[in-house]
């Protein structure tokens, strides 16, 4: 019986946890979204791995998911809470987006080619491109008064960064949004 | 055959050329195995025996300096091509040259998972927004109040300043002086007095402008405190010489002096 009760409020505090963890996850609250994972240890404890997990089987059901951008390159193996407390944790979609849904968030077919053009070739050089010569790549495809603003954009978005040499690095958004090993297999292996 | 200094202006000018070479791989972030690192280190190697002098020495060691930051370059390259993430960028530009715009834009929706976030406003942020706009100043009121009243110049008296509270009517060390002399007076034969009755005036606003003085005595040295701690009585012991704090142990004695002590004191009531 005593058992039985103490397993209660187990749940009870994981219920409470876990509703605690998706407020601070689904809005935002700083300038950049997502969270700290040393906020979430702050407010949920120590467990919270263990709370997002749960949380994640959760969202799991609504096509959404728990994802960890770590700082740096991830662990190859378990991470430990160190490495938590500095990767920043964001809810994001689980699987993908069809054209006409990206339609209503305000995307162009023609802004999302620029974007996948943009951070592919970030990619292949090593993570960091000449503005020009992404913006003589894009040109090919799109209207040259449109490049410029669709390069300032995604820098406003947080998608690229470009630094006093005109040099664009990935940035943040891109981290925590876009499967990069993903998205350069599916380019090379799409068909003409 | 060179001469020993024809060699030597030979050996600096081959050190220089491949410094710029280093420097243009790293600068313009050119492919680092354009540089052969075997034929360089053995021209460095060839050189080395002809420096005896420190400039040359150090440009020696310039040279080795920059032919390590282009190995540690082709180094990261091995590793950047040993990775999944790896593509040779020529590839990839025919690639995306070769697709069209909804094909890109298809192939990246496959890959992109966007951040969920929401905006909603509480109650309570509704209130307190209300709050905050009722508590607002107009705008026309507010600009009214940064309007400038335009005031002749003129000249004042020393009294109006004093009167302004601009000017203190007497000097600070004068202040103190009269303040030491009043201890010393109601003191007396007796060797101390009670801190109440000492900086207890008729008004809260005299004694507060007492006790502030008071502490000025003593961290001066014109008077010490006593402190009964049984009793919770303070004393004040004036000095007939300000003494110097120099060599003794020095202690810092917060003494609150609020409104329900004067009261009670006025009333003959402290304990």
């Amino acid at each position: 019986m005593e058992r039985r009760q103490n397993g209660l409020k187990k749940k009870d505090l994981y219920v409470s946890k876990i509703k605690r963890a998706a407020h601070l996850l689904f809005f935002r609250r700083h300038r950049k979204p997502g969270v700290k994972g040393w906020e979430l240890r702050k407010r949920l404890g120590a467990d919270y791995p263990k709370v997002l997990g749960i949380l994640d089987s959760f969202l799991e059901k609504l096509d959404l998911q728990v994802k960890t951008v770590f700082e740096g390159e991830a662990p190859k193996e378990k991470p430990s809470l160190e490495e938590y407390d500095r990767a920043r944790f964001y809810i994001t979609l689980r699987g993908g987006l069809t054209p006409k849904e990206t339609k209503m968030m305000g995307w162009r077919i023609d802004d999302i080619a620029g974007l996948a053009i943009t951070i592919s070739s970030i990619i292949s050089k090593k993570g960091k491109a000449p503005r020009d010569e992404i913006e003589k790549l894009l040109r090919d495809k799109l209207p040259g008064w449109r490049v410029e603003i669709n390069l300032d954009r995604y820098i406003r978005s947080g998608y690229i960064a470009e630094d006093e040499n005109r040099q664009l690095y990935l940035d943040w958004r891109t981290r925590a949004e876009i499967d990069e090993s993903a998205l350069i297999k599916l380019l090379l292996g799409a068909e003409s | 055959m060179a001469t020993t200094g024809q060699r030597k202006r030979l050996g600096r000018e081959e050190l220089q050329r491949i410094i710029d070479l280093c420097r243009a791989v790293e600068e313009r972030g050119l492919d680092p195995f354009l540089i052969n690192v075997e034929d360089l280190i053995a021209v460095i190697r060839e050189y080395f025996p002809e420096w005896k002098l420190p400039e040359d020495l150090v440009l020696d060691a310039e040279t080795i300096q920059h032919l390590a930051s282009v190995i540690k370059m082709q180094s990261e390259w091995v590793k950047h091509r040993s990775t999944s993430l790896y593509t040779d960028p020529f590839l990839l530009e025919e690639k995306i040259r070769r697709l069209s715009r909804e094909q890109l834009g298809t192939i990246f929706l496959k890959s992109w998972r966007p951040i969920v976030e929401m905006e909603q406003i509480s109650p309570h942020s509704l209130m307190q927004a209300i709050r905050y706009w009722n508590e607002l100043i107009p705008m026309d009121e507010r600009w009214q109040k940064t309007q400038f009243i335009e005031i002749e110049t003129g000249t004042a008296t020393r009294n109006e300043l004093v009167e302004q509270k601009v000017l203190a009517d007497k000097m600070f060390s004068e202040e103190l002086d009269t303040l030491w002399k009043e201890l010393i007076q109601k003191t007396g034969e007796k060797e101390k007095i009670e801190y109440w009755d000492f900086i207890g005036a008729s008004t809260f606003e005299e004694t507060v402008r007492r006790a502030y003085l008071t502490s000025f005595l003593v961290t001066y040295g014109y008077a010490t405190m006593e402190i009964d701690r049984l009793e919770e009585i303070i004393f004040l012991k004036p000095y007939k010489k300000p003494v110097s704090f120099d060599k003794k142990q020095v202690t810092s004695v917060p003494v609150p002096i609020s409104f329900d002590d004067w009261m009670k004191w006025k009333e003959g009531r402290m304990d």
